[in-house]
């Protein structure tokens, strides 16, 4: 759990529950499973124009990645950078496996509804987006794959997928935004959960004090260069909070770039 | 699973060749069988598909890798929608192996991807753009471009969560047949991508054909 004396804001959603909030560039978000065994599947949009959003398979295939971790960073439909992971202690987050939805939570964790269990029903991550997504005029047109914090989720030769074994109590997660961006996100199980009865993990979400630029861990690529060249260039002729973006004259030009040698995807 | 069609070319009811760079947005019915073949070999054919009487249901990538807990997609595989409903099922396949995780090129994301610079080479998204604007018929627009299929491509993961981009397993003639389990609009990309090693810098043409 977070030391509050350095935080904007902390609050702990129960499992099953859902949140959003449009985070500045420059803030972070920090999430903490607190108790062990949490899912936090998260969507990212741009507030001012809402058609762009989170890519997972760009976020992927920019970095040569299947698993998210410290020195990655979530990027746009547009060639830009959301947000980097600035610390993680866990050390593996999913983007592929989307979100369960009505139907698979009460196959696999029975019925429940709301009459009935009241704020313990078996809420599903599907619901929960379209709930927080609905506030802000999107809707399921809007869904996209999202990310799971919290779930690692491995691939054999074949291409079977295994969710590992789940977070230990208090890890954590820090997201570094690099432009303004509409989090979306819900405490629901993950889609692949083999867990024997609805999780009740809790986790906690903090904004801490802050302002900072992405961390050099997420600009060793030079691919995430080039998405923080892409920001840069969207917030041209915007005043930007001090020391959030890279200095004038870095990074807008890319002449000198060396050309693509491996083998790359369509 | 390689798998070879029963169905003979001289019966189809359609058929034609898209060549690379171009888009082709089709309206197949519910028990319509549509080949996708790799004319030349090594090409990727980036596909989206949506329920042609409501587009709000597409394709999902992460309904359909969770449906069959697998990434890669072959004869047997059936395609999700967003509504967790099957849209189509794989029932051919003398490839074996197709991605779904890798996503469509983008100028934006090349620009990433390769250098700044190459941000005016066409690229998927943008045929995918321009079928849209060209076709406001169906009443599809920017929100409604979901992940997709890339047929004849192999991105294998490796053990530690790394993403490769492997040599292609497909080759010239090589097919893929899949068969509508709802009226469904099919969009083509047949890729037009020029930094990719894979297809030796030079994409290909394709040719799709339907049978009743
Ligand atoms: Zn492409």
């Amino acid at each position: 759990m977070t030391d509050s004396s350095k935080l904007l804001y902390r609050t702990v959603l129960p499992a099953g529950a859902h949140w959003s909030l449009r985070l500045r560039r420059g803030t972070a978000l920090r999430l903490t499973d607190i108790r062990g065994g949490a899912n936090v599947g998260m969507l990212f949009y741009n507030p001012e124009n809402l058609l762009e959003r989170y890519n997972a398979p760009d976020t992927m295939k920019c970095q040569h990645t299947f698993r998210l971790t410290t020195g990655h960073c979530l990027y746009s439909d547009m060639g830009r950078i959301f947000c980097g992971i600035e610390q993680d202690s866990f050390g593996w987050h999913d983007t592929v496996c989307g979100t369960m939805n009505a139907q698979l939570t009460e196959q696999r964790f029975g019925a429940s509804d709301y009459q009935q269990a009241r704020n313990d029903r078996h809420q599903n991550g599907y619901d929960s987006f379209l709930v927080e997504l609905t506030k802000y005029g999107l809707g399921k047109r809007d869904l996209a794959a999202c990310l799971n914090v919290f779930s690692r989720v491995s691939a054999d030769e074949q291409g079977n997928l295994r969710l590992e074994s789940p977070a230990l109590p208090g890890a954590s997660v820090t997201l570094r935004f690099a432009m303004d961006t509409l989090v979306v996100l819900h405490t629901c199980p993950h889609p692949l959960s083999q867990a024997g009865a609805y999780p009740r993990s809790p986790v906690e979400i903090a904004l801490p004090a802050d302002l900072a630029p992405l961390p050099e861990a997420c600009l060793t690529r030079e691919e995430n260069r080039r998405g923080q060249a892409n920001n840069a260039l969207y917030y041209l002729g915007t005043i930007a909070p001090a020391g959030t973006i890279a200095p004038a004259g870095t990074m807008l030009g890319d002449s000198h770039a060396a050309p693509a040698q491996e083998c790359h995807h369509d | 699973m390689i798998k070879t069609s029963p169905r003979r070319t001289q019966d189809t009811l359609y058929r034609r060749q898209i060549n690379a760079g171009d888009y082709w947005l089709y309206r197949l019915e519910a028990g319509q069988t549509l080949r996708i073949t790799d004319s030349e070999g090594n090409q990727a054919v980036d596909t989206l598909f949506f329920n042609a009487d409501d587009t709000a249901e597409r394709y999902s990538m992460t309904d359909t890798v969770r449906g069959q807990n697998n990434l890669f997609l072959t004869t047997g595989s059936v395609l999700r929608s967003s509504e967790d409903r099957p849209m189509l099922k794989i029932v051919a396949d003398t490839c074996g192996r197709h991605d779904t995780v890798g996503g469509a090129c983008a100028t934006e994301s090349n620009t990433v991807r390769y250098s700044l610079e190459k941000r005016h080479m066409h690229a998927c998204r943008d045929s995918w753009m321009l079928a849209l604007a060209e076709h406001p018929e169906f009443g599809l627009t920017k929100r409604d471009l979901g992940h997709n299929i890339n047929f004849f491509m192999n991105v294998p993961v490796t053990a530690e969560g790394g993403l490769t981009f492997a040599d292609g397993i497909s080759a010239p003639g090589k097919y893929v047949e899949l068969e509508a389990a709802m009226n469904v609009l099919v969009l083509i990309s047949n890729c037009p991508q020029l930094n990719n090693p894979c297809n030796g810098y030079n994409p290909t043409p394709i040719e799709v054909a339907v049978w009743s």
